[in-house]
């Protein structure tokens, strides 16, 4: 698995703080894996990543992998300079949906593509970027 | 401190008979008990109350403090230094993004959008208009009326921040922040403060002002509250909110005579349009194109004191006074000329909502 390397500095990123819960979905990525939890009970995926499942409340709940395919369901262009060691380039921020299951959404950036070349019902994959111990998934045009 | 004395005073009462009072706490705002002790009071009931189900929780919690007997007369306010934090603590202040501020970790909800250099609603908000551009064929030329017509309305307010006529052109030509946001679609952070005095319906004789009666409120969740996971990325908990309104009152969309709707961002006032049936869905583009039909003289005039957009970020408690002024008849220049009966007031919107009704009694 290659990871995904900016050509030069990226969007600002704060990583977010491991725990036992989050800990799969934000390193998943350093085995080239989209891991998202999954309740054994009902079947439902449950993101953001949580001890319960919200359909049946089962606490059997554990992390598979998925394809990392998925579909923009929304995305903006961003242009604002948020911090002084960003780039300065406009970036895509996407909301995706996941091909298991389109309820199951992420916020990412599109990247591998022009930010205007970004459409709503655009089929993507993951990519992964490393930010410090974690991998953040992020997307490109499905190939 | 004035602002809460003010709005005793104006309502013809003495701080010995405010039994209640309630603010919306949030950092760098001010709390009751500072105000309880400068001022002196002696209250049956207080709360500093935080931001769910939307920014203006503490006039709903008073409210229900005055329904429950708790209280008679209750002063609620809100006071933020927020433009002076972010002007001196430079770019951003104590915003997430900036420098200053930056954590080095983040948890709880942000960690979901942080990572991926989407610190601000904005970013979010606009993902939602893009979507709705994308399903609807909304233009940029029509979510332009918002803040052209409240630039408007703010040149006729004596406390607005720019009173200066916003164009078109101006508009398309401004700085993208987030698409399609410009510069013009987003608010201003400034530091003001904000009081109003609530009472119980049989304690309303002998004030100085002529009652204004909260006919109805809804602060309904009936989705996720969650910027990525909600179930319809063109509505957000406003839609709930909206709907959820008229089911609490005989009055009807078509009832209302002045909309005070909570623009920190352009698109968010359009979803309330739908969200409580001005326009259907997805129609809040043409609803609003041209302009003429949200102006002061229009079937429904908004944000009439120029909103946030153009008289500042007063954590949506600018549009209940706003409304107060407008039924009162006391709006001078930027009064709406329609003799208004009824106003409805819209504060939040995204993950977090609540809307009132207000009428003349």
């Amino acid at each position: 698995m290659t990871m995904y390397r900016p050509d030069g500095p990226g969007p600002m990123r704060v990583p977010p703080e491991l725990t036992s819960l989050n800990r799969e979905f934000w390193t998943g990525g350093f085995d080239g894996e989209l891991r998202i939890r999954r309740c054994n009970a009902c079947g439902k995926w449950q993101q953001p990543a949580a001890a319960r499942c919200r359909g049946c409340l089962s606490t059997d709940v554990t992390a598979r992998v998925v394809s990392g395919n998925a579909t923009v369901a929304a995305f903006t262009i961003n242009h604002q300079h948020w911090s002084p060691t960003a780039t300065t380039e406009p970036y895509v921020i996407a909301i995706v949906e996941l091909a298991e299951d389109p309820d199951v959404r992420l916020t990412t950036n599109i990247v591998n593509c022009p930010p205007t070349d970004v459409r709503i019902g655009m089929p993507v994959s993951v990519v992964f970027e490393a930010l410090a111990d974690v991998a953040l998934p992020l997307f490109e045009p499905a190939r | 401190m004035e602002g809460v004395l003010n709005a005793i005073a104006d309502a013809g009462l003495t701080r010995d008979d405010i039994d209640g009072i309630a603010a919306f706490q949030i950092e760098g705002s001010a709390g009751v008990m500072e105000v309880i002790d400068e001022i002196g009071l002696n209250v049956r009931w207080f709360a500093n109350v935080g931001i769910g189900p939307s920014q203006i929780s503490a006039i709903f919690e008073a409210m229900m403090a005055i329904e429950t007997g708790r209280a008679r007369h209750v002063v609620v306010f809100h006071s933020s230094c927020e433009g002076t934090v972010r002007t001196t603590l430079g770019k951003g202040g104590s915003m997430p993004g900036s420098a200053t501020a930056m954590p080095q970790r983040v948890s709880g909800p942000t960690e979901w959008w942080m990572p991926f250099g989407a610190p601000s609603a904005g970013n979010h908000i606009a993902m939602y208009a893009q979507r709705h551009f994308h399903l609807y064929g909304t233009t940029r030329e029509q979510m332009a009326q918002i803040p052209i017509v409240q630039r408007r309305n703010a040149g006729l307010y004596e406390k607005s921040i720019y009173s200066t006529p916003l164009t078109m052109d101006d508009y398309l030509n401004a700085r993208m922040i987030t698409e399609p946001f410009c510069l013009f679609d987003c608010d201003i952070p400034i530091d003001f403060s904000c009081a109003l005095v609530l009472s119980a319906d049989d304690s309303t004789s002998g004030l100085r002002r002529r009652p204004l009666n909260i006919e109805a409120t809804s602060t309904v969740l009936a989705s996720r509250p969650s910027w990525d996971q909600f179930d319809d990325l063109t509505t957000m908990m406003l839609r709930d909110v909206g709907a959820d309104l008229w089911k609490h009152t005989d009055l009807t969309p078509a009832d209302v005579d002045v909309a005070q709707l909570y623009d920190g961002f352009t698109y968010i006032a359009m979803a309330w349009m739908e969200a409580l049936g001005f326009c259907g869905k997805g129609e809040s583009g043409p609803f609003i194109e041209g302009g003429q039909r949200i102006s002061l003289d229009g079937e429904l005039p908004i944000n009439t004191n120029g909103g946030q957009l153009s008289s500042g970020r007063m954590h949506g408690w600018g549009y209940l006074p706003e409304a107060c002024v407008q039924l009162w008849g006391d709006g001078g220049a930027r009064q709406v000329p329609n003799d208004p009966e009824v106003a409805v007031v819209a504060s939040g919107g995204g993950i977090f909502a609540g809307a009132m009704l207000v009428t003349r009694s």
